[in-house]
């Protein structure tokens, strides 16, 4: 089965989990840039939490189905439609032949299509990788007209649609709980933990940092966040030796506007580094738009893991759920 | 035995940074080069990827197959038992760069920062025998090593939000060549027409962590003729 692009919005693009380990060769990660709601998302349609599914940035985003299917759409302040009738995020929602589905608003919405798309694994992974043009569909953002393939669906995913369709539903009576969502905001507070260069931020700028707001500014893309706020200041100035980053790396340049690393970051990089957004807080940060805001406050590596750990085991058991309800078997178990 | 005093430092939650702080130049790209390779070997339960850099090997990992602290121990035990033995050396790789001008618009702050002229700039960054001393910020992206300490130059203050592909830079004490129009801070000295990295190539960079390095200077002409053969 195949997706037409009517409207490809303002930059959509093929998005999985990423190419972690060609990192040695100086390949960027990639992949969603909110691990939290691809993975959801595709839990929802009945796909391996990495299958390859759509991230658009913002809205104004319109795609034909020309078989049935079914998709999920998750992010921060979605609205959407199919065939112009309102469709929920964070629910499977079955598509019919022919059917349009429009994407009107969103922050960075990943749709996932039962199935994943089905475009070539390149080192590794289908992620599109923009700024080497490779992966994901043509190593490029979709344009109109694209024709995107989608994989045949799993047993899970077929049983999903079925399931539908003898209840004549649009779209599940069932979502993963609410306590699996990020809590997205326009204002969010993120956590990191304090990095190397942290400690050689002067009174006022470590003061500000941690208590002063700062703006996502509109150049920011997948590569990185930039913020503008109070100019943070270090006590020395330091040319560092380029090392390792990662993603919510939280970068200082000269000019004392900080960036926060995000998907498609480099792999390493040489400005000081006042610390890193916890994993489980990139979600917020990933989902905020232009002129949106942030505060910072510090966290130790062992809270950061037992939040981490704690996200992991909620979805483990989200996942679980899933197969019990859909999987073979999962009739007579209950 | 031998020891290699190191650093071990968090990078966020789910990678971090192996450093030698007392090791030198000379030592520690070997050093690097063997600890990865034992690494990639050993492939302990949890690791992820593994990046080396100039000075340093940073780990990815995941929190919920292993932990910092395990990861700690396995790093002190590997060093314990490392022995560093020197690469094989290799045929320099030739890169032609059109330096100044359009592709190189830094060259004439460059030379002003060293109270030089361009042409001395050009004539020092050609003269020096490079080694490649890691790969990373960009697919293929080269740091040398061997940069006439007389170029050594400071980033730009404010990364420029893009630098087109093959543009040479300086960057601190490193030199370069992007691979892909990118933002950048590195001072932009030149363009070459070679393509520094191919996904379908196997492997997929011109260059390895090891290599060397030589630049010559080409004209805008030879640049364009170079681009419209290759």
């Amino acid at each position: 089965m195949s997706i037409t692009v009517r409207q490809p919005g303002i930059q959509t693009t093929v998005q999985d989990l990423g190419r972690l380990a060609s990192q040695q060769l100086g390949v960027p990660v990639g992949g969603a840039m909110d691990e939290q709601a691809h993975r959801i998302a595709n839990l929802l349609v009945g796909n391996a939490d990495d299958a390859a599914a759509l991230e658009c940035a913002l809205g104004h985003v319109a795609l034909q189905f020309d078989a049935p299917a079914v998709v999920a759409l998750t992010g921060r302040d979605i609205t959407a439609s199919l065939d112009g009738a309102p469709i929920p995020a964070w629910r499977a929602v079955r598509v019919h032949a022919g059917a349009l589905l429009s994407l009107h608003n969103g922050c960075r919405t990943t749709i996932a299509i039962g199935g994943g798309l089905d475009v070539p694994i390149v080192l590794d992974a289908r992620g599109t990788s923009l700024r080497a043009g490779f992966g994901g569909f043509c190593g490029r953002a979709l344009q109109k007209h694209d024709v995107l393939s989608v994989a045949t669906p799993s047993r899970r995913s077929q049983r999903i649609v079925a399931e539908l369709e003898l209840q004549s539903r649009t779209s599940a009576q069932w979502a993963t709980s609410l306590s699996l969502l990020p809590c997205y905001s326009a204002t969010p507070t993120v956590r990191f933990i304090p990095g190397p260069e942290h400690a050689l931020l002067t009174d006022a700028s470590r003061d500000a940092l941690h208590a002063d707001s700062f703006r996502l500014a509109p150049e920011s893309d997948r590569m990185g966040f930039r913020f503008s706020g109070v100019p943070l200041t270090l006590t020395v100035t330091r040319d560092m030796l380029s090392s390792g980053v990662t993603a919510g790396t939280i970068q200082l340049p000269p000019g004392g506007a900080p960036i926060i690393l995000m998907a498609d970051r480099q792999t390493t990089g040489g400005y000081p580094r006042l610390g890193e957004v916890i994993a489980v807080d990139l979600p917020l940060v990933a989902q905020l738009r232009p002129g949106d805001s942030l505060r910072f406050a510090s966290v130790t590596l062992d809270q950061a893991h037992a939040l981490y750990r704690a996200r992991e085991r909620d979805l483990a058991t989200a996942s679980r759920a899933v197969h019990l309800r859909f999987d073979d078997g999962g009739e007579r178990a209950r | 035995m031998i020891v290699w005093p190191h650093t071990i430092t968090p990078l966020g939650d789910r990678a971090l940074t192996i450093d030698f702080p007392e090791v030198d130049a000379a030592t520690i790209r070997d050093l690097l080069r063997m600890l990865d390779a034992r690494v990639g070997a050993d492939a302990p339960t949890g690791v992820t990827a593994r990046v080396p850099a100039i000075r340093t090997l940073t780990l990815h990992y995941e929190p919920t197959h292993t932990s910092y602290v395990a990861l700690q121990s396995y790093i002190s035990a590997t060093l314990a038992g490392l022995t560093v033995v020197p690469g094989a050396p290799r045929d320099p790789v030739v890169i032609p760069v059109c330096y100044g001008g359009e592709f190189g618009p830094d060259l004439t702050d460059v030379a002003a920062a060293h109270d030089t002229s361009p042409a001395d700039i050009v004539e020092a960054h050609t003269a020096g025998h490079y080694t490649v001393a890691m790969l990373g910020f960009l697919p293929g992206f080269p740091y040398l090593d061997g940069l006439d300490a007389a170029l050594h130059t400071p980033r730009r203050a404010t990364p420029r939000t893009s630098v087109p592909a093959g543009s040479v830079g300086i960057g601190g004490a490193s030199t370069g060549v992007y691979p892909f129009a990118s933002p950048g801070g590195w001072q932009i000295i030149g363009r070459t027409p070679v393509a520094l990295f191919a996904p379908e190539r196997t492997p997929p960079t011109l260059l390895q962590a090891g290599d060397q390095v030589r630049f010559v200077a080409v004209t805008d002409y030879e640049l364009r003729r170079y681009a419209a053969t290759s």
